[in-house]
C-alpha cells in the first residue's frame, strides 16, 4: 500500500500563477430572485410590525409555520429504521405509485394499464425543468405558451433548458377575473400541436382559475388543434381543501383524450416545503412507451443530481400508503385550506369596511359569477410604486407584481393590512 | 349558466356541448381553419402521442450493473458495481453519528420544513467549507470563498459546470481517461466541451504522469481541468505529494481553471485533512478555484444527496458576485437543495463529540476496506493466478482497477454472478472476507480461460 507523507506547507507558493486579476472579474452582480428575494429582505427588516406576505409558504394564524402532525409521525417511523441508499434514478416507486393515484384518480386505468411514464422530482421546480429538458430534446422544435401572468420561475425554466417561450392571455386586469376570450383566440391561433403550460389548479399568482365549464372549452379546442396541456399542479388539496376536486381540470382533459404531462408538488400540500418532493408525469399511448419515456427522463435525471433525495419521498409513501395517516393527512389539508379561505373572506371584509372605493370582490370566490380567486394567492391589482409604498412605510413583504400570499395572512395582522393596502391605494 | 360565458362565441356553452356530442356521432370535421381532421375520441383509441418516436435509453453503465444484480437468483451473487460501502455482513451501513444526528432532528418539536435559501444552509456551507480548506484557511478568513449546498456530488459538479459555462472565457474542460462515468455527459450537458487527459497507464496500472504533464501542457491557457481531488475513481491511482506539486505549478503558470471533484475525503487514507492535502495546496499558493464535494460516502448519506460547491475566488467582492450568479443556475434547476441530509451533516460537524465519532467510523470503513485489499491479494496469489496483482493493494480508495476486460468481465458475471462495470472496476467495500474467495476464483477462472 502506499504510504503517503504530506508536508505541512506554511509557506505560500506563488510560482507562475497569475495574480494580477480574478477570472470572475467581469461576472456581473445578479438580481435578487423576485419572489425569493422578498423573504430574505423580510428577514433583514427589523421592524416589529412587519408582515411577510411574499412567498408562498403556509402559515397558522399565529404566522407561524406549520409541520403536519401526519408528517412528524411518519418522521418517527422513518428516524432509525432504514438505510440510506441510492433511491433508483426514477426515485421512490412507492412514492410515485401512490403520487399518480392523486393526479390520475385512485382507480385510474391509466394507472393500471401502465402508460404513466413517472419519475420522482426535485419539488415541482424540478419536475418542471425536467419536462423542458425532456421537449427540448425530444421536441427540439417546440416552444412552450406560458400564461400572462405566471409564476416567474416558469420563464428562467424553460429558457435554461433553451425552449422557446411564447405568451397566452390569461388575467384580465380590469374584472381581475380570466380572460377567458382572449384565452381561447390564442389556442385557436397557435399552430397546431403547440405546447401550452397550464395551471390545474389555484393559478399562482392570481388565484384566478377557470371553471369547470370553461376547463372543458379549453380541453375541447386542445382536441381541435392537436396542442399539448403540461399542467403545473402545485396546490392540490390547498385550492378547494378537496384534492380531487382540485384535480378536475386534469381529469377533464384525460376524459378527453389527451396525453397530458404533470408536475406535481408536496411542498405545500404536504408542508415538505425544504424536502423537495415531487413528481413528473407524461401519460403515453401504452406501456411500452411508457417505459420509454422514462428511462429517457431518466438519462436527464443523472446527469443533473443522478438520483433524487430519499427522505422527503420516504415521508409522502408512509403517510400515503398508511389509510390513517393518509386520512390524518387529508384532514390536515383542509384546515390550511379553510383557513386561507377565511383569510381572504376577512381581508374582503375589512378592506370593505374601511370604505375602500375599489372593488375587492375577487379577493373570495363566494360571490363572483365565472371568476373566481382561489388557492395561496391573491393578485390584489396594485402597482409595483404601491407595493413598493406598502414596503417602506408599513413594513409589509410581497412581490412587486401585488400578489399576496393569503397564507401569511392571520387574524393578527388581517386588519394592519387591510389598512396598509387601503391608504395605498385609497385615491390621492 | 351565465351569460357572460357567451362573449366569446356565437352560441351558448349548452348549445357547443350539444354540438361537440352531435359531431361525435356524425363525426364532421370540427373547424373549417383546421387543416387536419382530428379523430374525435369517444372512448379508448386515442390520438398520437407527441412523443410516439421516443426509444428506450441504455441502461446506465454504473445504475445498471445493480439492475442488473437485482435480477439475479443466484445465491453466490456479489455486487460489486456501485460504490456503497457495505459491511462486513454485506449490509449497507447507517453512521451511528448518523443516527445519533437524525434522533436529534426528530426529537426537536422546533424544527420545520420551510425552503432552504436558494445556496443551502448556511452552517452547513460554512462546515464544509472549512472541512475541505481547513478551519485556518486565509481563503475562507478573507471571504473568498462562496460555497453552496448542491444535490451531492453530481449535483455540485452540474452547477458548477453551468456557471462556467455561462460566466467562464474557455468552454473546454479537461477530464482523466478513465474517469467516472457520468462526469462526461454532467459536462456536455452543462454546455461545455469535453476533452481528455492522459491519467492512467494500463502497462503499469499507475499513472501515467508525463502523459499528463504533456497533455496540460499542450491545452490551451485557461481550460478547465477536472482533478479528482483523491482516490481516483475508478482506476484508485493517485499522484504522489511531489506528482501533486508538479501539477500545481503547471497548473498555475498555464492558467488553467482547476475543478476539483471530492468525493471520498477521509476514505483515501483514512485521515480527512491528509486526504485534503492536495485541494490545500492549490488554495495556498492564492489562486482560484472550483471544488464538488459529496457526503454520500464518506457520510454513508447516499441517497440524502447532499453536498457542496465550493468557489474559491481572488477577493470577497467576487466571491460575492459569484454566489449570486449560481443562485441563477440553481433557481431554474430545483429552486433550492433538500434540507434533510443538510441538517445531518451540520449537526455532526459543529458537534466537537459527533466529529470525533465521525471520524473514527469512517477510519474503520477505510480500514474494512484496505484490509479487503491484503485478503484479495494474498487469496490471488495463493492460487497462483497469473499476472502481478499488487496494484490491488496499491491503489487508493474505495475501487481497484483490476485491468481485466470486458470479456472477462462479462465471463465472471456470466459464470460466477460477478456484477461489476465493464471497465474491470470493482467495488472494495462491496468485499466481505467470505465472499474474497469466490471473486478470486472468479478472477482466476477469467485470467486463465478468457483472453
Amino acid at each position: 500500500m502506499a504510504c503517503r507523507r504530506f508536508v505541512n506547507q506554511q509557506v505560500q507558493i506563488r510560482s507562475g500563477a497569475r495574480f494580477m486579476s480574478s477570472w470572475w472579474q467581469s461576472v456581473e452582480p445578479a438580481p435578487k430572485d423576485p419572489i425569493l428575494g422578498v423573504t430574505e429582505a423580510f428577514l433583514a427588516d427589523p421592524s416589529p410590525e412587519k408582515v411577510n406576505v411574499g412567498v408562498g409558504a403556509y402559515r397558522d394564524d399565529n404566522g407561524k409555520p406549520v409541520v403536519l402532525e401526519c408528517v412528524r409521525e411518519a418522521e418517527r417511523r422513518i428516524a432509525g429504521n432504514l438505510n440510506m441508499e441510492y433511491l433508483p434514478m426514477g426515485g421512490s416507486v412507492k412514492m410515485v405509485e401512490e403520487t399518480l393515484k392523486l393526479a390520475y384518480g385512485e382507480n385510474s386505468e391509466f394507472i393500471k394499464d401502465k402508460r404513466i411514464a413517472a419519475v420522482q422530482a426535485l419539488s415541482g421546480t424540478g419536475a418542471c425543468r425536467l419536462f423542458a429538458d425532456f421537449q427540448k430534446r425530444f421536441r427540439p422544435d417546440s416552444q412552450i405558451f406560458i400564461p400572462v401572468p405566471t409564476w416567474s420561475n416558469h420563464h428562467n425554466i424553460w429558457r435554461d433548458a433553451q425552449v422557446p417561450q411564447r405568451t397566452y392571455h390569461y388575467y384580465h386586469p380590469e374584472s381581475k377575473g380570466l380572460d377567458f376570450a382572449a384565452l381561447m383566440d390564442d389556442i385557436k391561433n397557435a399552430p397546431n400541436g403547440s405546447f401550452f403550460l397550464l395551471h390545474a389548479c389555484a393559478h399562482n399568482p392570481t388565484g384566478v382559475d377557470p371553471s369547470e365549464e370553461q376547463w372543458r372549452e379549453i380541453s375541447h379546442q386542445f382536441k381541435a388543434k392537436g396542442h399539448f396541456a403540461f399542467f403545473d399542479m402545485a396546490y392540490q388539496g390547498f385550492a378547494s381543501g378537496d384534492p380531487n376536486r382540485d384535480a378536475k381540470s386534469i381529469r377533464i382533459f384525460l376524459q378527453d383524450g389527451h396525453h397530458i404531462g404533470i408536475s406535481q408538488s408536496y411542498a405545500k400540500n404536504m408542508g415538505l416545503y425544504g424536502q423537495r418532493v415531487g413528481c413528473l408525469s407524461v401519460l403515453c399511448e401504452d406501456e411500452k412507451q411508457a417505459v420509454a419515456v422514462k428511462s429517457q427522463l431518466q438519462q436527464i435525471a443523472r446527469p443533473m443530481y443522478s438520483n433524487p433525495p430519499v427522505h422527503g419521498a420516504l415521508i409522502v409513501s408512509t403517510i400515503l400508503g398508511d389509510p390513517e395517516l393518509k386520512k390524518l393527512w387529508l384532514q390536515e389539508v383542509k384546515v390550511m385550506a379553510d383557513r386561507i379561505i377565511g383569510m381572504r373572506t376577512m381581508l374582503r371584509e375589512n378592506l370593505e369596511k374601511l370604505g375602500s372605493p375599489l372593488s375587492w370582490k375577487h379577493i373570495t370566490d363566494q360571490h363572483t359569477a365565472y371568476c373566481k380567486q382561489i388557492g395561496m394567492f391573491c393578485y390584489s391589482g396594485m402597482t409595483p410604486e404601491q407595493v413598493d409604498r406598502l414596503t417602506k412605510e408599513f413594513h409589509i413583504y410581497m412581490t412587486r407584481n401585488g400578489r399576496i400570499s393569503m397564507a401569511g395572512v392571520t387574524t393578527g395582522n388581517v386588519g394592519y393590512l387591510a389598512n396598509a393596502i387601503n391608504e395605498v391605494t385609497k385615491p390621492a | 349558466m351565465n351569460p357572460e360565458l357567451t362573449s366569446s362565441s356565437s352560441c351558448s356553452s349548452s348549445d357547443r356541448r350539444i354540438s361537440v356530442l352531435a359531431r361525435h356521432l356524425v363525426g364532421v370535421e370540427m373547424d373549417s381553419q383546421n387543416d387536419s381532421i382530428s379523430a374525435f375520441p369517444t372512448s379508448g383509441s386515442d390520438s398520437n402521442s407527441v412523443f410516439s418516436h421516443v426509444v428506450r435509453g441504455p441502461e446506465d453503465p454504473i445504475l445498471g450493473v445493480t439492475v442488473a444484480y437485482n435480477k439475479d437468483p443466484s445465491p453466490v451473487k456479489l455486487n460489486l458495481g456501485v460504490g456503497a460501502y457495505r459491511t462486513e455482513e454485506g449490509k449497507p451501513l447507517v453512521l451511528n453519528v448518523v443516527r445519533k444526528a437524525e434522533q436529534l432532528l426528530v426529537n426537536d418539536r422546533s424544527r420545520v420544513k420551510e425552503y432552504l435559501p436558494i445556496t443551502g444552509l448556511a452552517d452547513f456551507n460554512k462546515l464544509s467549507a472549512k472541512l475541505m480548506f481547513g478551519a485556518n484557511s486565509p481563503a475562507i478568513q478573507e471571504n473568498r470563498v462562496t460555497t453552496v449546498q448542491c444535490l451531492s456530488g453530481t449535483g455540485s459538479l452540474r452547477v458548477g459546470a453551468e456557471f462556467l459555462a455561462k460566466h467562464y472565457h474557455q468552454r473546454t474542460i479537461y477530464i482523466p481517461q478513465p474517469t467516472w462515468g457520468n462526469h462526461p455527459k454532467v459536462f456536455t450537458l452543462a454546455g461545455l466541451s469535453v476533452k481528455t487527459y492522459r491519467y492512467y497507464d494500463p502497462a503499469t496500472r499507475g499513472l501515467n504522469f508525463q502523459g499528463l504533464l504533456d497533455d496540460f501542457g499542450s491545452a490551451p491557457s485557461g481550460a478547465i481541468v477536472l482533478l479528482h481531488a483523491c482516490a481516483h475513481n475508478p482506476t484508485g491511482v493517485d499522484p504522489t505529494v511531489k506528482q501533486w506539486e508538479q501539477i500545481r505549478q503547471l497548473v498555475r503558470s498555464k492558467g488553467l481553471m482547476p475543478f476539483f471533484d471530492s468525493a471520498y475525503q477521509g476514505f483515501a487514507s483514512g485521515s480527512l485533512d491528509a486526504d485534503a492535502q492536495p485541494v490545500r495546496m492549490f488554495v495556498a499558493d492564492g489562486g482560484e478555484l472550483l471544488l464538488a464535494q459529496s457526503y454520500a460516502k464518506n457520510m454513508g448519506l447516499y441517497g440524502e444527496r447532499i453536498g457542496a460547491l465550493s468557489i474559491v475566488c481572488k477577493t470577497a467582492d467576487v466571491a460575492s458576485r459569484v454566489e449570486s450568479q449560481l443562485k441563477l443556475v440553481i433557481r431554474p434547476m430545483y429552486s433550492n437543495p433538500p434540507i434533510h441530509g443538510a441538517s445531518i451533516v451540520a449537526a455532526i460537524l459543529k458537534d466537537r463529540d459527533l466529529y470525533n465519532e465521525w471520524t473514527i467510523e469512517l477510519k474503520a470503513m477505510a480500514d474494512r476496506i484496505i484490509s479487503m485489499r491484503h485478503k484479495l491479494f494474498e487469496a490471488l496469489r495463493a492460487r497462483g493466478t497469473p499476472g502481478d496483482w499488487s496494484h490491488i493493494i496499491k491503489q487508493i480508495g474505495m475501487f481497484t482497477f483490476t485491468g481485466l476486460n470486458p470479456k472477462q468481465v462479462a465471463f465472471m458475471t456470466k459464470e460466477y454472478h460477478i456484477y461489476m462495470t465493464s471497465d474491470g472496476r470493482i467495488s472494495m467495500a462491496g468485499l466481505s472476507s467470505k465472499t474474497v474467495p469466490h471473486l478470486a476464483d472468479a478472477i482466476h477462472a477469467a485470467v486463465t480461460r478468457v483472453v
